[in-house]
C-alpha cells in the first residue's frame, strides 16, 4: 500500500504507523457536562466501517508528521491525506 | 584553551570495496532547529541570511559553511565542520533568540560518507530510497537495519551522506559494510 504524503510524495507504507480512528483528534472538553460519558465514548468506542474510514498515520520511519488517511477498508483504496495539523487547524483549532 | 580533539564514534579507516568508498565522517557539528509558533517567518529569515535560502521540503541547502536540511515541518538540522563550529547550536540561539528552539545534536549521531559507481546498487540494498531518483541536494529520512537515517544526496549518483544514530554506530557500519560487500 502506497501512501500519497502530502510533503513528501508517494511513501511506502511500511514506513508508517497505523493509530486508529482519526476522531481521536476531537478530544472531549474535560469541563464540559457530560465529560465523563464523552470520554468513555472517545477512550472506548470507535466505529467499524467497511467502507471509507478516516484514520490517523503516523510517518514514523520519515518527517514523523501525523497523517489523516482517508482510506476505503474494504479495497485499501486511498482518497485523500492531509496533514492532522491541517485538519486540526480547518476546525478551529490552534497548532 | 586545550586543543580539544572530537572522538570519531568509531574510529575506523575508510575502506574501500569494489568500488564503493565507506568513511566514517568525524569531526562534524550538528545541531537541529524546529520554529516555535507563528515564528515560522523569523526562523527562515535565518536560516536564509545564514546558508543563502531555506532548505526546501526533502532538501539540503549546502552554505559556504554551514549545511542545513529540512527534518520535518518547521524543522531542519544544520552541520558544520567541528573545528570551527564547536559552538553550532549557541551561534544558532544567538542569532535566532526566541524565534526557534535549538538542540545541540553533535553527540547524537554518527556520519558515513559512502562514494563510488557501486554506492547506487548498495543503498538500494540498504534501505527504501529511491536513490536513482535524488538529485544532488535531496534529503529523505528512513531506515536502515532498523535504524532511522537521514540519506543526503551530496553529488547524485556518487556520493551520498548517512546520518545515523551515534549509539548504534558499529552496527549501521556493518550494515553499510555488508551492503557494499554484496554488490561488490
Amino acid at each position: 500500500m502506497i501512501i500519497d504524503h502530502p510533503l513528501l510524495g508517494p511513501r511506502d507504507s511500511s514506513e508508517f504507523t497505523y493509530l486508529g480512528d482519526a476522531s481521536l483528534i476531537d478530544r472531549p472538553d474535560p469541563a464540559g457536562e457530560d465529560a465523563s460519558s464523552d470520554f468513555y465514548d472517545y477512550a472506548y468506542l470507535r466505529d467499524n466501517p467497511a467502507g471509507w474510514h478516516k484514520e490517523l498515520w503516523f510517518h514514523e520511519a520519515g518527517d514523523r508528521s501525523w497523517l489523516v488517511v482517508t482510506r476505503n477498508t474494504v479495497t485499501h483504496e486511498i482518497s485523500k491525506v492531509e496533514l492532522a495539523s491541517d485538519v486540526a487547524r480547518a476546525q478551529g483549532r490552534s497548532k | 584553551m586545550l586543543d580539544l580533539k572530537p572522538t570519531p564514534a568509531i574510529g575506523v579507516p575508510d575502506q574501500t570495496i569494489g568500488t564503493v568508498t565507506i568513511a566514517e565522517t568525524d569531526g562534524v557539528a550538528l545541531a537541529s532547529v524546529a520554529a516555535r509558533k507563528g515564528q515560522l517567518v523569523a526562523s527562515e529569515a535565518t536560516l536564509k541570511s545564514r546558508l543563502g535560502a531555506v532548505p526546501p521540503v526533502g532538501g539540503a541547502v549546502f552554505g559556504d559553511a554551514e549545511t542545513g536540511f529540512w527534518t520535518g515541518s518547521d524543522q531542519w538540522m544544520i552541520t558544520a565542520s567541528f573545528d570551527s563550529h564547536e559552538n553550532l547550536a549557541d551561534q544558532w540561539k544567538d542569532e535566532l533568540g526566541a524565534a526557534a528552539s535549538v538542540t545541540e545534536q553533535s553527540g547524537g549521531w554518527v556520519v558515513f560518507d559512502v562514494t563510488g559507481a557501486d554506492m547506487l546498487a548498495m543503498c538500494e540494498l540498504l534501505c527504501s530510497v529511491a536513490i536513482r531518483r535524488m538529485e544532488t541536494g535531496d534529503v529523505q529520512r528512513t531506515m536502515v537495519h532498523q535504524m532511522g537515517c537521514f540519506v543526503i544526496c551530496c553529488d547524485a549518483g556518487l556520493h551520498i551522506r548517512i546520518i545515523g544514530p551515534r549509539a548504534s554506530a558499529l552496527s549501521l557500519h556493518h550494515a553499510l559494510i555488508g551492503a557494499a560487500t554484496a554488490v561488490a
